[in-house]
């Protein structure tokens, strides 16, 4: 029986750690490892031959060279500066609004705001391409009867439009989280507020905030990892915005460096600073919040 | 967890189903109905920006390509949805319902399997203590923070020297692991299955696997509940991994087929109305989903703080 009991947790864990194995830690193993391996391919297609040697930093020092990589990243950072703020505003003010006492139908909102996220970021970025379509979109046609004339997809706007469809995609289920939060606080504490003559603005900011933050904290943490891996809408958005080209975020450069250029050193070595970069800004930002704490 | 006041009141204040609110709030200071005004015209206008997209594609669906570009996008005008829904189903030999089943078998397939797996890791390591415990824990919370798409890549190229890519398993074999699900099953294994109640088992002779499949499941079933939905919206929204994977259009899920379309409406205008049909097809089943299990989302999470 003894045996048994020593033997059991290994044949639970095994399936899982084996899967875990073959499609996390030994992808992440030789990323690394081709990051630093250069590709040698004798002959027009490496018909003579195909050698690999080691190659230091020389693909991170070729990734990092290319300009519009650098500019891929300074462009989600900016993205995620604005993005995730706006969106994370916009959370808390739906989520405290639709807990408050003056709010009417509660169920249908939340369910009304919580639909999108069903909906794939692909299939997202389709719907609001069209939107954004000139002379297609009710939307552009709309505003341009009353005389407003934008253009969704210009240089200078299409990164708004892509942080639109990302906020339409997630500020809902980031809300339910927020929702969560707000109704594991004990009615006691509500009514100690009241007790102390706290209006509903006193309440929110004073109460509500300071427990809802770990929510926030989580949903930032999210967010930042996803806006360095934004690839679908800008891939979709591509069709119909000529400003939008095969290296407009990291990851469409590392998509596009390994299936365009087949030079999967550059690939392998910019998939890591991308994972790179997000573990260091998660970081860097869990760091500063905490330390606002003490 | 931090400012909690006493513990004691915990349970009754965060039961399921007991609207916080619902005695001290709703009769005692009915708030001025001008604040209720604007606060319903706030939630009004976020709910207009959420379900517009929503709306427009219904509404686009039953149009012609030809009346899509000349009729007002937001009405509906010569509604022809049957026919349009008909041509989507009927196209290229039905391809748009094998794509509907390809994602319906990704992500259901993957789903169960990621949940009965993370079910049966999670409740190993809650319920026993052995060496490298830790070990295992602590690698599997940092895979948690690996992004999805750092590992596709090089995923792609260890399953092109396997000879896996273009098949079904190279979509399926990376969405059976869930290390949320884990990590959520773990946490939740710990505060409801008790101790005793798995001593008494072995006491009446039912050997460990049986233990887990009997009591340890159904105990866990909430986070099962939970972690199912979670990986089966991860797989079915997933793009990256099948674009990279997959070749074979027949191979293709929903997302990456109504790509495909939609990158075909500047030669062929047709796609137009075959692109808007599939997306409302493709949505509504996600949607319902959505809302009917809606309270399950709620958890999520927060589930691992619950209390035991």
């Amino acid at each position: 029986m003894k045996g048994a009991q020593r033997r059991a947790p290994w044949i639970l864990l095994s399936p899982f750690l084996l899967l875990f194995v073959l499609t996390f830690l030994l992808p992440v193993v030789y990323a690394v490892g081709q990051s630093f391996t250069a590709v040698d391919r004798r002959g027009l297609f490496g018909e003579d031959g195909i050698t690999s040697s080691f190659a230091g930093f020389d693909n991170y020092a070729r990734a990092l060279a290319d300009p519009t990589f650098v500019a891929s990243i300074g462009r989600v950072l900016l993205f995620g500066v604005v993005q995730v703020p706006v969106m994370l505003v916009l959370v808390t003010v739906l989520a405290l609004l639709l807990e408050s006492a003056s709010a009417r139908w509660p169920g249908f909102f939340r369910a009304a705001y919580f639909l999108p996220y069903g909906i794939p970021g692909v299939i997202a970025s389709i719907l609001w391409s069209f939107l954004y379509l000139p002379g297609f979109s009710p939307i552009v046609a709309g505003l341009g009867k009353l005389g407003i004339t934008v253009d969704f997809l210009s240089a200078g706007t299409v990164l708004w439009s892509i942080a639109n469809i990302v906020t339409w995609s997630y500020a809902g289920y980031n809300m339910l989280i927020v929702i969560a939060q707000l109704k594991s606080i004990p009615g006691e504490v509500y009514e100690a507020a009241k007790v102390d003559g706290a209006g509903p603005f006193r309440l929110a900011w004073s109460v509500q905030l300071p427990l809802i933050r770990p929510a926030l904290v989580l949903a930032a943490v999210f967010s930042i990892i996803g806006t360095l891996q934004l690839f679908a809408e800008p891939q979709v958005l591509r069709s119909v915005s000529s400003a939008i080209d095969a290296n407009y975020t990291p990851n469409f450069a590392a998509f596009t460096s390994a299936f365009t250029y087949n030079d999967l050193g550059v690939a392998a070595a910019q998939a890591v600073l991308i994972a790179v970069a997000a573990f260091v800004l998660s970081f860097i930002f869990l760091r500063l919040v905490s330390r606002r704490d003490s | 967890m931090s400012t909690a006041p006493s513990d004691l009141d915990r349970p009754e204040s965060t039961a399921p189903g007991v609207r916080r609110g619902s005695t001290d709030k709703r009769g005692a200071t009915r708030p001025p109905s001008a604040a209720r005004i604007l606060v319903t015209a706030i939630l009004l206008l976020a709910a207009v920006y959420f379900l517009v997209p929503v709306y427009w594609v219904v509404v686009a669906a039953t149009k012609s390509t030809g009346d899509l570009f000349t009729t007002n996008g937001f009405w509906f005008s010569h509604v022809q949805l049957f026919h349009n829904i008909h041509e989507v189903f009927a196209y290229d030999g039905g391809i748009f319902v094998r794509w509907f089943g390809n994602s319906v078998l990704y992500a259901g397939g993957g789903a169960l399997v990621a949940t009965y797996l993370a079910a049966a890791g999670g409740y190993a390591l809650a319920i026993y203590d052995f060496k490298g415990k830790n070990t295992v824990f602590g690698l599997v919370l940092g895979g948690v923070l690996v992004p999805g798409t750092a590992t596709a890549l090089p995923l792609f190229l260890m399953f092109s020297r396997l000879g896996l890519t273009d098949t079904y398993l190279s979509v399926l074999l990376p969405s059976f692991v869930s290390p949320f699900g884990f990590f959520l099953c773990r946490i939740y294994a710990g505060s409801v299955v008790p101790t005793s109640l798995v001593e008494s088992a072995r006491l009446d002779g039912a050997g460990e696997l049986r233990i887990f499949h009997t009591f340890g499941l159904r105990m866990m079933a909430p986070a099962l509940v939970t972690v199912f939905l979670f990986q089966f919206v991860g797989i079915w929204n997933n793009y990256f991994l099948p674009l990279i994977m997959l070749a074979d259009q027949n191979l293709y899920p929903i997302t990456l087929g109504l790509v495909n379309w939609r990158a075909q409406v500047d030669r062929l205008p047709e796609f137009y109305e075959l692109t808007t049909g599939g997306v409302l097809v493709s949505i509504v089943p996600l949607a319902i989903l959505m809302i009917v299990l809606q309270r399950f989302w709620r958890g999520g999470l927060t589930e691992g703080s619950v209390k035991g």
